[in-house]
């Protein structure tokens, strides 16, 4: 009844479906079969966050070095608190290092900005848990107007 | 007095629609539950794969060549208004995974396999080939309806990633080499948009759905049919529409469940 040049068709279509699925998984979503290696996670508040996201890239000179993991509000100091998750390979950064919150182009997604700052001594360098003390809020676009109007009623 | 007849008619059909969703449940239940024999159902479930699957794998890849070229084409011309035809990508991508892929590969599926298959269960039916298996102690839910139930569920899902894989390629080809997109950018913003849970699983979800709903649809249009020339015909017709109409409806369900 089933001949074996049925099984080997049928061997062949099966073949055919996991495979566009592979390609799928592979190509189009791009997923890292290493899965994500060891990380480690670090805090800061911010201002306002702007349109920022949970899985935002966090970029240090345009290179994704991490990812944002959680935004929640602080319930005592009513601010934005954003969790990091930092790629282990990077544990040098030193403890003033900054944050801020950028636009990639113009109208594009908002991700994290991480500039290095100087070393103070050499143990100085930002650990799992820490918290970021220095941030720079989004940019919020109504808010850069209403100033801008506000000061050009000053003016007057 | 014709009030009361045309209530008493609207119960009839609520009625005989009811009773029929029963024995269509009760003939998957019938064909499903059963001790697994896989030494049995191996080669009657090859065949069918082959009848199935096979067959159909020409059809679904040639529209979805087609479908992602459309797309990539008609991308573009509206992208380019706006400079961003380097989301042609995205675009492309996002529209098949999330709709076109399962749905039309679904619409083909039960134009080319579940079609067959009514016709199929049908014709057995009315030449009294049922009838006879019972006679010698074989199961027809188990011998007939199970092992083509259970290839139509392996076989769409699969036709649907091949659709999808071969349109995208189909909108990289005409956007990359007929207008000239840069290749590297085409993938690169194609990736960054593209989530695996968000759509290649959805994709996958959507799709078992689809072949789940016509794969019963088509056995029980065909077991249920009336055994004449006639209604045969009608069942292979009702199959199809019926298929399609519950794929579109489910498919915006489904949408609004995951995208919503």
């Amino acid at each position: 009844m089933t001949s074996r040049k049925t099984e080997l068709a049928v061997g062949v279509f099966l073949l055919a479906g996991l495979l566009a699925l592979l390609v799928l998984v592979l190509k189009v979503a791009n997923i890292d079969l290493k899965g994500s290696g060891p990380t480690y996670q670090l805090t800061a508040h911010f201002d306002n966050i702007g349109s920022l996201k949970v899985r935002s890239p966090v970029k240090v000179g345009g290179v994704v070095v991490g990812r944002v993991s959680a935004i929640d509000l602080d319930p005592v100091s009513l601010l934005p608190v954003v969790t990091l998750t930092i790629d282990a390979r990077f544990d040098q950064f030193p403890e003033t290092s900054s944050l801020s919150i950028l636009t990639a182009g113009l109208l594009g997604e908002q991700y994290v900005g991480l500039s290095p700052g100087f070393y103070e001594d050499e143990d100085a360098v930002l650990a799992d848990g820490d918290q970021v003390e220095d941030t720079r809020s989004a940019m919020v676009l109504e808010e850069l107007i209403g100033q801008f109007l506000y000061r050009a009623g000053e003016d007057k | 007095m014709n009030l009361s007849e045309g209530i008493a008619q609207l119960g009839r059909q609520g009625l005989s629609a009811m009773t029929a969703m029963g024995r269509a449940l009760l003939m998957l239940i019938g064909a499903l539950v059963a001790r697994p024999q896989w030494g049995k159902m191996r080669p009657l479930l090859v065949h069918q794969l082959y009848q199935i699957g096979v067959q159909s794998m020409l059809i679904t890849l040639v529209s979805g060549l087609f479908i992602g070229m459309v797309l990539g084409l008609q991308g573009y011309l509206i992208l380019v208004d706006f400079g961003a035809e380097e989301s042609l990508g995205p675009m492309v991508a996002l529209s098949l995974l999330r709709e076109l892929g399962p749905v039309v590969t679904a619409l083909l599926f039960a134009g080319r396999a579940g079609s067959a298959l009514a016709a199929e269960i049908g014709l057995m039916k009315a030449t009294e080939q049922l009838a006879s298996m019972e006679m010698m102690a074989v199961d027809p839910l188990r011998r007939v309806i199970a092992p083509r139930f259970w290839a139509g569920v392996i076989a769409m899902p699969l036709l649907a990633m091949m659709f999808t894989a071969v349109g995208i390629f189909g909108g990289h080809w005409i956007g990359v080499e007929w207008k000239g997109i840069d290749s590297g950018a085409f993938w690169s913003i194609l990736n960054a948009s593209v989530e695996w849970r968000q759509d290649i699983a959805n994709c996958l979800i959507k799709s078992l759905v689809f072949a789940f709903v016509v794969v019963w649809i088509a056995l029980f249009k065909g077991y249920d049919a009336v055994p004449t020339a006639e209604g045969i015909s009608r069942a292979t017709t009702e199959t199809v529409v019926h298929a399609s109409l519950a794929v579109l409806a489910l498919d915006f369900v489904l949408t609004a469940l995951m995208f919503g």
